[in-house]
């Protein structure tokens, strides 16, 4: 009896396990407030609509037309695990990267323009968008480390400089009749990204390239990165206690620096991702920053701060996202998806708490489970 | 060139009512990034009583109501982002970008019900309100004076008088620069901080409807407040947290987003032929610049940002 409560201890006690039961709590609590939005909405229909947004892809009867929508959430979700991925890397050193959505813009506008009006090869064109998003991180990184601007603020001001900057860069290639910019494929289809024959597991969804594999494992290679390497040891120290890190020795505003041109680069890639698979075209009238760096701050911090847990967050959100626009638009709107994400950040807020309070309660269990068992001895 | 001064006093306005709800916040301890957020709920609240309310209702009421409905929604929006960062000690940034996010998605999803369910083909996220709108507004030649202006005056005296002259300001602001030594002395940390955030929840909320309400077109709820309550604070460092400074800032960030709503009007700036994105970044353009002027000698509250425990030291 004794030793089956300890083991139950030890196991809620375990790190990981906080993060996940804290992640499911989360999910389950805005889910639950979404439900409740779509019952004030509209009654009748509201459990349907929540399951639905569930079910996104599953909607669909057959196999292999479910395969087919699976691989669109995928085509999204691999720029969003970009995005919360590079949210990640720079909170562990201590930086709050809400540029992501801006660094991921001037990746979309490097590569776009590479491909539509330079006429690069696709790896030109990531590799474009890589340093289009570095450097975007780079001045977010120089104004905070010698300047003392808060990473926050000059982050926003760059989204919107970055969004009207890529509007007219991109305005050159846009079709004659619509304010979106001309189809990769039509015009360079060099600049697509490879497949590799992964198209064929999606009953050829053309849009399934290698940026998928791609960016799960670029997950794994921050994940290797902060755990194993005395760079990524050196970045956490930074965040952590950032003096204690500069009296050791360590260069830290040179790491605020890198860190943020890595955090930008992977944005930038992220862009890259959707826009040379095709799947997307930029609208050069877009009035407002897309959502995918913000939804990357859902993604990162429902993966709970690890790059491992933020591949299946990062599928998740999407997942709703994707789900939403399957609602019917003449009852709901699609937005209720964001709103559900939305809500999942706030309650990532309470996560520390969560944890705390789950130790405090684990603590006082212990400790009261071992007063028993000496008082039986006795 | 009317035209100009008018919509520079406007969004001035603005920047002042919220960035004085950012001064407040700081001052008492807490960094309220969700000012963005807590204007779209203002404007939301703004603008669904322009549109419910009778259009023959006497214009000095349909203000007063606007603004009472802006501060109501602002006041109880930001208790989210009080409950959890005085009392749950979240990560302020972390919160206030959650707000931000949740009123965009929440105005956007309320709005098209509101529509839907009013005319199921009306997909739109805009409310519509140009009747009652004229109340806003008293035209004096061909300057239109707007009242709001007139409450971003008094509210920028008040914050000085209340900030400097009165013992809730001095106290306010010694929670924000030394916490243990406030609650040495016998001032509660926590209902300080409280009285912080929902002032600047109040502001914050009728600078939401006043920047909605400032352009010719209706507004969209679905792009939010296009980073205006990020200018904002960047207006409050410019203004070294100082209220004053802050409405003098203001001017001249206003100037910069003005131009971009008026530079056609100008036949020497239509000439030049410059794109409209390039105006339409100016003011962000500025501010990044005029940050990396200002931040490094900064006169931020010491303690702005760090949740309040009382048991540590």
């Amino acid at each position: 009896m004794g030793s089956s409560d300890n083991s139950k201890n030890s196991f809620l006690a375990k790190p990981a396990v906080q993060s996940i039961l804290a992640a499911i709590l989360c999910i389950i609590i805005g889910l639950f407030v979404g439900y409740i939005a779509l019952l004030i909405i509209n009654p009748k229909g509201a459990t349907e609509a929540i399951i639905t947004i569930l079910k996104n892809y599953f909607t669909y009867p057959t196999k292999a037309a479910a395969m087919k929508y699976l691989g669109n959430t995928l085509v999204k979700a691999a720029p969003l695990l970009m995005c919360a991925l590079s949210i990640q890397f720079c909170y562990q050193a201590g930086l709050f990267n809400i540029g992501a959505a801006g660094q991921y813009v001037a990746g979309a506008g490097a590569a776009l323009f590479g491909a539509l009006s330079l006429k690069l090869p696709w790896i030109v064109c990531l590799l474009a968008a890589l340093i289009a998003g570095g450097v975007f991180g780079i001045i977010v990184g120089l104004l905070k480390s010698y300047l003392n601007v808060n990473e926050v603020i000059s982050g926003i001001m760059l989204n919107w400089i970055g969004l009207y900057t890529v509007n007219m860069l991109l305005s050159g290639v846009k079709e004659t009749a619509s304010p979106y910019t001309v189809q990769v494929a039509s015009v360079n289809e060099s600049a697509l990204l490879p497949s590799l024959g992964l198209e064929k597991l999606f009953s050829n969804n053309k849009y399934v390239t290698i940026a998928i594999p791609l960016a799960i494992l670029v997950a794994i290679l921050i994940k290797v990165i902060l755990s194993k390497t005395v760079f990524g040891y050196e970045i956490k120290a930074t965040g952590m206690a950032k003096d204690a890190a500069k009296y050791s020795g360590m260069k830290e505003k040179r790491n605020v620096i890198i860190t943020l041109f890595i955090g930008g680069a992977l944005a930038g890639i992220g862009a890259a991702f959707l826009f040379l698979s095709g799947y997307e075209q930029w609208s050069v009238t877009q009035s407002s920053v897309p959502s995918m760096g913000f939804n990357g701050i859902a993604a990162t911090f429902l993966g709970g701060l690890d790059p491992i847990g933020t591949i299946f967050a990062s599928y998740f959100i999407q997942h709703i996202t994707s789900g939403g626009s399957y609602l019917d638009k003449n009852i709901y709107p699609s937005q209720i998806s964001d709103f559900i994400s939305a809500i999942i950040i706030y309650l990532c807020g309470f996560v520390l708490f969560f944890k705390l309070y789950l130790n405090n309660y684990l603590r006082n269990r212990q400790e009261r489970a071992k007063e028993r068992k000496e008082g039986g001895k006795r | 060139m009317v035209l100009l001064i008018q919509y520079t006093l406007l969004f001035a306005s603005v920047l002042i009512l919220v960035a004085l709800g950012g001064c407040f916040s700081e001052h008492s301890g807490v960094i309220n990034l969700g000012l963005e957020g807590i204007m779209v709920m203002g404007a939301l609240g703004g603008a669904l009583t322009l549109k419910y309310i009778s259009p023959s209702t006497p214009a000095i009421l349909i203000v007063l109501a606007v603004i009472l409905a802006a501060v109501v929604s602002g006041v109880v929006y930001s208790v989210l982002l009080a409950v959890a960062c005085i009392n749950l000690k979240a990560d302020q940034t972390l919160v206030g970008t959650a707000l931000n996010m949740l009123a965009a998605a929440a105005a956007t999803v309320i709005v098209k019900s509101i529509n839907m369910a009013e005319n199921p083909d009306n997909v739109s996220s805009t409310v519509q309100y140009t009747q009652t709108k004229k109340a806003l507004v008293v035209p004096i030649g061909s300057f239109q004076f707007n009242w709001f202006m007139l409450v971003a005056l008094i509210a920028l005296i008040l914050a000085y008088v209340v900030l400097y002259k009165t013992r809730f300001g001095l106290r306010l602001m010694a929670c924000g620069e030394h916490p243990q030594a406030a609650d040495s002395v016998g001032i509660n940390v926590y209902t300080m901080r409280w009285a912080g955030v929902l002032i600047s929840g109040m502001l914050a909320g009728i600078g939401g409807i006043v920047y909605i309400t400032a352009g010719v077109s209706e507004w969209k709820f679905e792009v939010g407040v296009a980073g205006f309550g990020f200018l904002a604070l960047a207006v409050m460092i410019f203004g070294q947290w100082k209220p004053i400074n802050i409405g003098l800032a203001a001017i001249l960030f206003g100037f910069f987003r003005a131009l971009s709503n008026v530079y056609s009007g100008f036949d020497f700036l239509a000439a030049l032929n410059i794109p409209g994105s390039v105006y339409n970044m100016m003011p962000y353009i500025i501010s990044l610049i005029v940050l990396a002027f200002t931040s490094s000698n900064s006169r931020a509250p010491k303690a702005e940002g760090i949740p309040y425990d009382k048991g540590s030291r």
